[in-house]
Parts: structure tokens; sequence; C-alpha cells
């Protein structure tokens, strides 16, 4: 229960000593840091993307057949997390996987964060039959079911030859729920009486979208955002273990479990890394999440329909 | 710090089988990230039989956590110390199972907000049902009987058919008259009504106190009536006690408290509200400073930093609240005199026959960002000079230069004839077809003056909104004439509209809503300026003017809205409005989310600022009290049409229309005696739809002269013609077949 | 209420006109039906691609497909939704999608209903008990397991759990988890008894892979509703009146609480199914994940959009019901 809401009051928590001298930034980083799991997580993703990222410039071995690598080496030795039958390197391959994968959902984040928060911002701006009609298309992508549309589209095309084209294929399936959260919050901020102000003034609607609006909604855009992250990564991650995402030579973690089911018992050192690292990188960033909306967004909004 | 005194003597009073509910240095804190707040401290009070208490303070006085303290309705992390006992038995840390035989059986609650009061998902018969069942063991039927029952007590029409309906289907103040059935459901010893009319309108409000005394006098119940209004409390109850910042400082019999204050902070606050039965002239009395933050409560006694009179002692050491004697000393109370006045204040006797404006300064300078009155005279010099500057700028423009010298009439800036403006209520299909609308406005005409304020008048929902933002452009009529010093404004394009915007700003109702909590104070009030393309290193000078011009420390630019206090934002919201150079300012409610005790000087700034800047102000506001200190001119709104206008003075010393009539009898005096004794004009029922208005005069469904004095042929006339506006003499107009002056204060 | 039922089934129609273009148009365009033909070797001549145009109504231009794809009017008796028929399918002239899809459906519906009926059932439950237990170590529990279980990916726990059923055979000596195949045929003809054993066995492991994507969200948002419904002015008000602590819970909250689940629970009906295909991927079973991959594999557009705008009708009845349950559910929304 809020300090606020106990007291019945109309009127928030003055600003005393103590938070006046804050900025706004400081007091989210303050707030964020002390989410202690959200703070765990932030470390632990650092060191993962360090890992996929200049990890391979350290380590010999990258993730394509080597001859000179022998096949089915249980973990230790020169090969710590051993070797795949037809000759790679579980490290180097799982160093490479985490990258594509990371960029790959990095890449669907932003551009569906881009292309969502206009659309919603719009459509929650002006209302009405815009609002109807913008909602309705984001509607039709909200329920066609993600991992498979894409799926069908990659396959299709055979767009698993490079990573962008997936990131592509999934961020166009994935805009709408950013959009819809935008729309949400657009909706409940334009009645704000900020908003009518600068109407009063004689500002224009892309005035008050960029500079009221939007701002304004960025709390629960970046948690939107982040969350979309572990979305897009399971997304990538299904299309590859169906082999419908990126294609040999080129590897992603799905792939790599994809490649070793068969062999959970027999080779289990290819079927759990993967997995494993699949697994902190999702939970990391949905703890990240969950700790910038605490910091952003303390009285969270739910969006109905 | 201690009361033991009291307790020695409650020792006596615990054999008292007239005391319903004792109160017993009643503490509560609640843990937070930043230490302890002690959000009540050592709260003692004693109701008897049937007596009705108030307990007065701002919002954060720990008003309500008292009584929910008592009720065991906190949250668990609450540290709740001290004792509440109703007829003898300790409530304080029961089982649930124990607590529950006590709750709504002995002692009942209402709660402020009647919209989130009762559950949507269940009938109201249901839920009064459930409050007899939780207690007695009848059958549904006998429990649904006795619901309607109750109904029908609280003065609900057609209860048998409300039975079966569901929460939304009724108006907020059904809705608290079913919560006040719910509360007398089971007889109970003691009721406590926490902020019962804060959110309703004030002719509902007297509604649903006359439901509350219907029900005290049903069950015999005694009363604590919890509010932040004083008129309230006024006409009410028996004694009163002051709360300010966790603690009682001040309690006695409400004529007592009222008429000879012995705390400085009751005494401030009484001076600080406009009153209906005041003088214009009089100007209000802000207290300096804020309530303190729980968090640091000052060493000594709480009201010390904003006490005009406060010395060493008061910075030293908190005083106990002491029964005051006649003469001016204060002594320990003896026993059975616990109900008389008590005053927790080192210097009470000195109050003896003081008034607050010996002891409050008028001020317009912004109250709350200052501590002692040398700081508010250097505020005021400030002021002072900002308003020169602003001046000479605004003289060096010519076009808003005004030549008024030579006429004898004040100018007609801004002109309305005949405004309607109709929503159409949509379907939620894709297409949104338009299945009804609501008419909003119907026809309103004005005009307002130079230099003047015209007040616009009227409960929620009447259309005063709407018209105000009508007359800015800021929605589209629907029909009807709009003109600035001549010029026609309605249909003109948003980028045509832009320059005019320049003349005609508007002030907000809420002040947290009304900045983007995202920008620099700078920026907000700048941003105006940035629209119409002003340069960035003019709008910086110009903002620092603006700030002090409304009483802020200029160098506070760059500090972000959550760092102000309410009036310190309202008091932005107003420089923003004036960074254009305006003639016109429509104000929508500008003072109505303030405490009292800051509202004063917002508004005594507005004052200011009209009488130096010439500015011309449109004043939106429900506030019938607030409207008599500020308006010169008045006009009545009912369902989206004008009913009455008049000056000020006209308006109040005779009033016309029977609902100007209800309304103004309607607003409880903060004054015991004139509250209890004056004539008053009740309507009934509910503010009919706008989306579907009665034929006719739109008041009629509600007008007691309909229901009660004019004969068959005369009603249908009601009910047929709508009355249409017209002058009965010297400007003053209403909209009423029958209209006759009746003098109400 | 009929009226308001009516008005939300119209409401949906616009919107599956719109998403039967969007499937159309997207598989339309990304794909190429005769890559495999035209892949052969030794190449096929310019007729026997020409022929396979004309089977598959390639010659015609794509607003005139969408068209005959909808109604049939003009093709060969082998297509048209509105019809009944999907299309022809690139797998070959007696390969036919619709009879193929509804066969499977079955399969693939009986495992999606089992897991949202359990995921909501566990969701509940350990929703309302997070929230009546706020900030305790159980409460900070079922949350962790609520982030782990997001953070799945479906397929690999689907993975683990096949070794780990194959593990448990192996040491009760009996074959208590069938870990291969949907088994719908294996017990035809036995009795009741066996058949639900059977069916059991067949279920439980992919069940409980598919439940516990769904679970950790949904439990998450039940937890969320209560907490915000457990400190509402009526449930305060309901303890004023002196009802005891459980029936406040049982009869003012939970009750309240229950009712956004539904809309949530209706939109994760599209990431269910997302879930399902990549269960009965790894599972094996001949349901529509099965159908789907043969069908990408094929090239095979019209079997793809068949099965897309199906998923995507599935999803918009789930919606709708959930539209109407509310409507009962929640007097505010049940307008005439």
């Amino acid at each position: 229960m809020s300090e606020n809401g106990m007291f019945g009051s109309t009127r928030p928590k003055k600003a005393r000593k103590d938070t006046a001298d804050r900025t706004q930034l400081q007091t989210i980083v303050l707030r964020f840091s002390r989410h202690r799991p959200a703070m765990i997580s932030l470390v632990l993703l650092v060191l993962i993307v360090l890992f996929a990222f200049v990890g391979p410039l350290f380590w010999i071995w990258d993730h394509t057949v080597y001859k000179e690598i022998p096949s089915n080496l249980p973990p230790g030795g020169d090969h710590p997390l051993g070797t795949s039958a037809a000759g790679n390197d579980v490290l180097g391959q799982l160093m490479r996987g985490a990258q594509q994968t990371l960029k790959v959902a990095f890449s669907v984040s932003l551009l569906s964060t881009f292309v969502g928060s206009l659309w919603g911002a719009t459509a929650g701006y002006y209302g009405g039959r815009v609002d109807a009609l913008m909602m309705r298309v984001v509607d039709i992508f909200l329920i066609v079911p993600l991992l498979v549309a894409a799926a069908a589209i990659a396959g299709n095309t055979g767009a698993g030859a490079s990573w962008s084209a997936i990131a592509l294929i999934i961020a166009i399936f994935s805009w709408a729920t950013i959009a819809r959260v935008v729309r949400g919050v657009v909706l409940s901020l334009r009645e704000q009486e900020f908003v009518e102000a600068a109407r009063a003034s004689g500002a224009s609607a892309p005035w008050i979208i960029f500079r009221h609006l939007l701002p304004n909604a960025a709390g629960p855009i970046i948690v939107a955002a982040t969350l979309l992250v572990a979305v897009a990564i399971l997304a990538e991650a299904g299309m590859s273990f169906l082999g419908l995402g990126i294609q040999l030579p080129d590897i992603s973690l799905g792939q790599m479990i994809g490649s070793a089911r068969t062999a959970v018992s027999t080779r289990p050192w290819l079927f759990y890394p993967p997995g494993v690292l699949l697994v902190l990188i999702c939970l990391t960033i949905n703890f990240i999440g969950d700790g910038l909306r605490d910091a952003l967004d303390p009285r969270q909004t739910r969006v109905r329909r | 710090m201690t009361t033991e005194y009291m307790n020695e003597e409650h020792a006596a009073a615990a054999t008292d089988d007239d005391v319903v509910l004792e109160v017993t240095d009643l503490s509560v804190t609640f843990p937070s990230d930043d230490g302890p707040l002690p959000a009540v401290r050592e709260v003692s009070y004693r109701l008897r039989r049937g007596e009705a208490l108030g307990i007065v303070g701002e919002s954060g006085s720990g008003k309500s956590v008292t009584s929910m303290a008592i009720m065991g309705l906190l949250p668990r992390n609450a540290r709740v110390e001290g004792s509440a006992k109703v007829l003898g038995q300790e409530i304080l840390g029961l089982s649930d199972k124990e607590i529950s035989k006590v709750r709504g059986q002995k002692i009942a609650m209402i709660f402020q907000d009647p919209l989130t009061s009762l559950n949507p998902v269940y009938t109201i018969g249901y839920q009064i049902a459930e409050a007899v069942l939780a207690h007695k063991k009848v059958s549904k039927q006998v429990a649904m009987a006795r619901a309607l029952e109750l109904l029908e007590i609280v003065g609900i029409p057609s209860p048998d058919q409300r039975l079966k309906q569901y929460p939304h289907e009724l108006s907020g103040g059904m809705r608290q008259r079913v919560v006040i059935a719910i509360a007398m459901a089971n007889d109970p010893d003691v009721i406590i009504a926490d902020e019962p009319t804060t959110a309703l309108d004030v002719t509902v409000q007297a509604q649903v106190l006359d439901a509350l005394q219907r029900a005290r006098r049903e069950t015999g119940a005694a009363l604590v009536l919890i509010t932040h209004d004083l008129g309230v409390v006024a006409g009410q109850v028996d004694r009163v006690g002051v709360m300010y910042a966790g603690r009682i400082v001040e309690s006695g019999p409400v004529e007592e408290v009222f008429y000879r204050p012995r705390m400085p902070y009751a005494l401030g606050l009484l001076g600080s509200l406009p009153r209906l039965d005041g003088d214009r002239s009089d100007r209000l009395t802000p207290i300096l400073g804020t309530p303190p933050s729980l968090r640091d409560l000052p060493e000594g006694c709480g009201f010390a930093p904003r006490c005009p009179m406060a010395r060493d002692l008061c910075h030293q050491e908190e005083p106990q609240l002491l029964l005051t004697l006649e003469g001016g000393d204060r002594g320990p109370a003896e026993a059975g005199d616990a109900d008389g006045h008590t005053a927790a204040c080192h210097f009470s006797g000195e109050l003896t026959g003081v008034e607050a404006s010996d002891l409050f300064q008028a001020t317009s300078v912004d109250t709350e960002g200052v501590g002692s009155v040398a700081e508010v005279e250097a505020a005021e010099s400030l002021i002072a000079e900002a308003r020169e500057e602003y001046l000479e700028e605004a003289r060096a423009e010519p076009e808003t230069a005004p030549e008024t010298a030579g006429s004898t009439e004040p100018e007609v800036l801004l002109s309305a004839t005949d405004l309607v403006k109709h929503f159409p209520i949509r379907s939620q299909g894709l297409l949104r077809r338009k299945v009804g609308e609501v008419q909003a406005v119907s026809g309103v005409s004005l005009d307002l003056r130079e230099r003047e304020t015209l007040a616009l008048v009227g409960e929620s929902g009447c259309g005063k909104s709407t018209t105000a933002r009508l007359l800015l452009n800021l929605i589209r009529l629907t029909s009807g004439e709009l003109t600035y010093m001549g010029r026609p404004l309605h249909g003109l394009s948003d980028r045509r509209m832009r320059p005019l915007r320049k003349d005609l700003q508007l002030v907000f109702q809420d002040p947290f809503a009304s900045l983007d909590p995202r920008m620099a104070v700078a920026d907000i009030i700048g941003e105006p300026m940035r629209i119409h393309g002003s340069g960035h290193r003019d709008a910086r000078k110009r903002v620092k003017e603006l700030l002090e011009l409304v009483g802020l420390n200029p160098e506070h630019g760059s500090r972000y809205p959550h760092e102000f206090s309410g009036g310190q934002r309202q008091r932005i919201g107003v420089a923003r409005a004036l960074s254009l150079n305006p003639r016109v300012l429509v104000l929508d409610e500008p003072v109505s989310a303030l405490d009292v005790s800051i509202q004063a000087g917002v508004i005594n700034l507005l004052e200011d600022l009209q009488d130096e800047l010439g500015l011309s102000y449109l004043f939106v506001s429900h506030d019938l009290s607030v409207v008599k200190h500020i308006a010169d001119r008045v006009s009545v709104m009912y369902l989206g049409k004008i009913v009455e206008t008049a000056t000020t003075e006209q308006l109040f010393r005779a009033p016309a229309h029977p609902y100007t009539q209800a309304l103004i009898s309607a607003i409880p005096l903060p004054d015991p005696i004139k509250e209890r004794t004056r004539e008053r004009i009740i309507v009934t029922g509910d503010i009919p739809s706008p989306a579907n208005p009665p034929s006719g005069c739109r008041f009629r469904t509600r007008c007691p002269k309909f229901a009660g004095e004019l004969s068959e042929a005369e009603r249908t006339k009601c009910v047929e013609e709508p009355p249409e506006l017209l002058d009965r003499g010297a400007g003053h107009r209403d909209a009423c077949h029958y209209s006759q002056v009746v003098e109400l204060i | 209420m009929l009226v308001y039922t009516m008005r939300r089934v119209l409401g949906a129609l616009p919107v599956l006109v719109l998403a039967s273009i969007l499937t159309f148009v997207m598989i339309d365009v990304s794909g190429d039906p005769l890559a495999d033909i035209r892949m052969q070797q030794p190449p096929p001549t310019e007729e026997v691609i020409q022929q396979a145009e004309e089977r598959l109504y390639l010659d015609r231009s794509m607003p005139e497909r969408y068209w005959l794809w909808m109604t049939g009017i003009g093709g060969n008796g082998d297509i048209g939704l509105l019809q009944g028929e999907f299309g022809p399918s690139t797998q070959g002239p007696q390969y036919e999608i619709g009879p193929a899809i509804v066969e499977r459906l079955w399969t693939t519906l009986r495992l999606v209903g089992a897991a949202m009926i359990f995921a909501l059932g566990l969701a509940i439950i350990t929703g309302v008990i997070s929230a009546l237990r706020q900030y305790s170590k159980l409460d900070y529990t079922l949350t962790f397991i609520g982030f782990l279980a997001l953070a799945m990916p479906t397929f690999w726990l689907a993975g683990i759990m096949q070794a780990g059923g194959v593990k448990f055979n192996q040491l009760v000596g009996d074959q208590v988890f069938a870990t291969i195949g949907d088994g719908r045929f294996r017990a035809e003809g036995q009795p009741l008894g066996d058949q639900l054993l059977n069916a059991f066995a067949h279920m439980a492991l992919p069940t409980i892979v598919l439940m516990l994507i769904s679970f950790a969200s949904w439990s998450r948002y039940q937890r969320t509703s209560m907490l915000e419904v457990m400190n509402s002015d009526y449930v305060r008000l309901a303890r004023a009146k002196g009802l005891r602590n459980h029936v406040v819970i049982r009869r003012h909250a939970l009750r309240t609480a229950m009712i956004p689940l539904t809309t949530v629970v209706a939109i994760g009906v599209s990431s269910v199914i997302d879930g399902a295909i990549l269960t009965e991927y790894v599972f094996q079973w001949r349901g529509l994940g099965d159908f789907f991959i043969t069908a990408v594999d094929n090239n095979d557009s019209y079997a793809l959009m068949g099965w897309l705008l199906l998923s995507g009708v599935i999803v918009i009845l789930a919606n709708l019901v959930a539209d109407l349950l509310y409507g009962v559910l929640d007097p505010r929304i049940r307008y005439e």
C-alpha cells in the first residue's frame, strides 16, 4: 500500500530535503539499485555480453568445424565444454551462438519499440476513429502466434542466412505489443492537464507527442522494450530449434539445442550449456525489466482493453 | 510529551456507562525506506452515547489513520500502540474472530469515496443484507427486508428496485447513502464517518449529511466525523478536535473552538478560509510554511516553525494538551473536566480576543516556501519589483496596451452568444456510430469585460469546465458565436487561432497534473514562448521575472515540479499562463485542490495580479465561498444552462433562482450558531444526466418550488416551456418562470 | 446481453477479414511454392512448371488469388475457404489440406486445452497465495519460480522432461510415461481404464511443459490484481461490516480479482499455440506442429495460409469468449 493511499489524501507525498536535491535520474538509479535481483542480473548480463562479444577474441576456436578437433569429446582438457560430432568446439559455438542470439534480440527490441511507440502514441493522441482503425491493425498482428508466423516466413524465404533478416521478421510480429502499451499510456496521459496546457498555448500535435507524451511514456516503453528482448530471444531460439531460424554454418543457441536434442542423455554437454545460457539471459533480462518497472513506474499502470 | 494526568482520570471514567468509545494515547507508526513515520501520536478522546465529535485537520494530519487504527483496518506493517475501548472492551490487537464481532455490530465506518466503497460485482441488496447476516442469525429474506427498510431510512427513492441494482447504476450520493445504510444495519454504538461528503457536490452533500443525521437518530449511535471542511464540522457536531502533524492540538465544545480558538493553528485555519458570510474586502491570511514532514518532525511544538508567535520555548518543548482556563491560565484537566476546552500551546492564554488578521499576515507571496515574517517582507519587495518590470514590458508591446481612458463602461473582451456543445456518444465498434449525445452546454451567453472577474459556478457536470474550454476555442463549438475584442473566434483553424492564444490563457485545477513531470520548471513556464517562436535567451530571462512575479524564488527554475508543493505548483501554472502577456485568464477551479491554509495565498496572488496587471478573469468554481470572495459578477450554471447572473453583491444578498438559493443554503458556514439556525432550502435527488435533460426548465425535477409551491397550471409551464434568462433590473438576470428573491445569509 | 453478444461477434469480423489478408499477403510474398520443382535435377521442362503453376493458380494476379482463396469462385473446386476448401497443396494433388488440418486439430487442441486449464488453476492458487503473503519467503519463492518458468525455452524444457521421463521409466521398470507420439491409436478398442491410462501416459509430460509458460505470467497477473483488490475500499468496507477475513478474501477479493484474468488468458492463447508447436515437435506428436513443419519444408503456401488463419480464428474466438465472459462476470460491462 502506498503511503499516499494510506492517508486518504489527494496530495502526493511532498518532496522534502531528502529528495529535493536528487535529480529524477538519480532517484531512478537509486530505486533500481535497491532492487537486488535486478542489480545481480545486470552484472550477470554484462558478463554474458562480454562473453559473447569479447570472448571470441580470446579463444582459439570459433564456431566452425575444424579437422583438428576430434568429435564427441566430453568436456575437459583442450575443449572445456567438449566437442560436437561434426568437430566443433562447444565453447566457441556457445560464444558465437550467444552473440547471434543477442544481436537478433536487441535489434528486434529497438526496431519494434521505434515503430510501436510512434504507432501507439499517434493512435492514442488522436483517439476516436483514427485510434479504432490503428488499433485494429495492431489486433491483427497480436492474434497471429509470433513464433509460428515468423518461422513460416523465415522458412518460406530462407532468410536464415542472415541474422538481420531474422530480426526483421520477428520485429514485424512483435511491434504490436509495444504499440498497445504505449497507446494505453498515452490515452491516459492525453487527458492530463499539462497536455491541455500545451494545446492552450497553441502547440501542434507533433510538438505534444514528442515533447510531452513520449517522454512521459518513457517508463512503460523502456520496461516493455526490455521484456520484449526476452520474448525475442525465445522466439529466435524456437525458430532456430525448428530449423527455420539461423542456418548452418552460422549458429545460434536454439539451433545448438535443436541439433543436440536426440543426445540429451548420451552427450549432455551438447544439450545443457546452450539451454542454461538461454535461461540465464532471459532470466536476467526479466529481472532487469522488473527492477526498471519498480524504478520508473512505481504506480504501475495496467492496460486493459 | 506525556499525558499521564489523563490516565488517572480515565481510571475514574472507565466506570462511566455513558462512554461508548474511549481512545487513549493512540499512536501509529509506519515503517518506510527512510525510517519510521509517526503518523499519529498519542491521540486520546472520549465519546459519550449519542454524542457527535468532529475531527478536523488538513491532509496528512493523521485524522483518517486514527480511525483506521481503531477499526483495525491498517495494513499489517503499521505499528499501533495505545488503547481503544468500545463499551469498555479493548479492541486493539483483537484476533480476526473477535474483532469481526465488534466491527459493524458495535462500531461501523463510512468511507470517503462512495464510488469505490461498494463491490462492483454484487447488488446493493446483497451488500446490505451481508452486513446484517454477518451479525444476526436470520434468513436471507429477513435480511433483505431489513435492507429495504434501511434504504428507506436513508432516503433512497424506490428502494425495492435499488436492491436489485448494481453500484455503478447509482449516483455517488446514492451510493454514499447505501454505505450509511450498511453502517447502521446492526444499530452500532459508534459510527465513524471519514470525510463522508468530500467527494460529493454541495447539494448532494446536504442530502447525505441529512441521511447521516437520520441514521444517528434511528440507531442512537455516537458519531466521529472526520473532515477537512470546517463548515461541515460547525453544523454537525457537539465537540471538535483539531489535528495537526499527527496530534490533537486543540479540542473542546464546537462553539468554544470556533469562536475562541486557543491554538494559533486553529485561529490561522479560520482566518485563511474564504467565507460565505464574510466581506469581500477582507483579505485572507495564509499560514506560512507547510505542515512538517512526519519523517523529521521539529523538536518542540509541531506548529512552531509556522507560528507567528513562536518563541524559544516553542522550539524546545512540545506543549501538552491542557485545559484552557478563563483569564488565560492553563492547568491540568481535573476529573470531569475532560470535555472542556483544551489546547496544546504554551501561550494559549495570549490568544484571548485575538483575531486571525492580528496574528497572520495577508500576503500573496509563496507562503509555503518561506519560514519567517522577515522572509515574507523580502519576498514582497521582490514581487513588487517583478510586477513593475512586467508592466513595463507589457506596455512596450503596443498591441496589448489597452486604451480604456475616456470610456466609462469597461470594454467587453470576450463575448459568447448561445454557445452550444454536444458531445456525441459513440458505439465501441470500428464504425463508432453515434448513438446519442451529451448536451454539455446548451445555449450559454456571457460577456467578460476588461479588468473584471466573472465567476462561473455550478456543480459537477453542469458544463462549466466545458464552457471555459469553449471560450478558449480548445474544443469546437457545436453552434453559437464567440468573439474576442469583436473578432470572431469560432471556426478559426488551429493555425489562425495560434496568435490569439497569446491573449487568452488557462490555469488548471490540478496542480499535480497540469505540469509536465518530466520538464524543469523553467521549461514549463517558457514553453508557450517557445511555441510562439521566442528566442531562447529572452525566454530564460523572462522565466526568472515570471517566477518572481508569482512569488517564487527565481533561482528555482531548474527544479522539477515534484520538488514543489501544491500551492507552489499552482503558482507555476499561473506563471506559465502569464508568460505571453495575456489579457484574459480562464481559471478552472484554480484553488479547489489546495488545502485551505495554502489556498488563501493563491487567492491573494490572483487578486493582486489582477489589480496590478489589469487582467480579466473567468473564474470557474464549484465553491461559492471562494467565488464570493474573488468575483465581481457571478453566473450560476445548471445542466448546461445559465440560470442566474448578477453582481456578486446582488447574487448573495438576494438570490432569485431556486437553484441558486439551494446552492447557497447548502454551503456549510464555518460558524456553529449561524450554521444551525439559518434557513435552508433543500433540493432532492441527483443532477439528471446531460444526455437526457428534462424538458422545459431543466431544474424542475429537483426544484423545491416546483414540488411544493406551484399550482398544477404553473407546473405545466415549467414542464413545457424552457425559461429564458431575463433581466429583473440592474443587470440581475435569472431563468425561472416564478423567480422570487430570498434572503439567505 | 444478446445485443452485446451480437455486437461483439460483428466487431470480430473485420479483424478476421484483415487477418486473412495479412496472412495471405505475407505467405504469398515470402515464398515460392515451386522452389522445389525448379531445383529438381534434371531441370524440369517449361511445360511441367507451367502445369504446376496452373494447378496452384500461380498464373493469376495476387488480388485474384486472394479472392479465389476466400471464395473459390472461378477455381477448380479445390479452393475457396467459404466452401470449405483450403486450396491445392504442393505436396501433390492427392494431399488434401482441409482433412489433414482437421485431423490434427483435435490432437493439438487436446494438449492446448489441458495445459491451459491446469495453468489457470495453478496460476490462481499461487497468485492468491503470493498476494496474501506478500513479501514473505513463500511469495519470493513463487515469484522466482515464475520468473524461471518465463525464461525457460519450451523446447529445451521439453527435451529435459523427455529425458527425465525415460530415466523414470527405467528406474521404475515400467512404461509410466510415454515419451514419443500422441498415442491416439494405441489404446483404441481397449477398456476405458486403459484408454485413460494411455492418455495420461502420453499427455502428462507435454502438458506440464506447455503449462509452465503461461502459468508464470498469469500467476504474476493474478498476484497484482489480487493485491490491488485487497487494498481497495470495498474490501475495507467488507471488513468494516464485520465479515471474517476468509469470507472477505473469498467473497469480495477473489471474486473480483479473477475477472481481469479472463482477458489475459485469451490474449495468451496465441503464445500457448506457439508453445504447442514446439512441444509437439519434441514429443513427436502428429498434431498441427508436425503439419506446420511439413508445410514449411514443402513451401506449401495454401497449407501455411490455412494454418495461420486457423490459429487466428482460434485466438479471435478465445478473445470473443473472454469478452462475453467478462460481460457476465462484471455487471459494469453488461449494458444493453
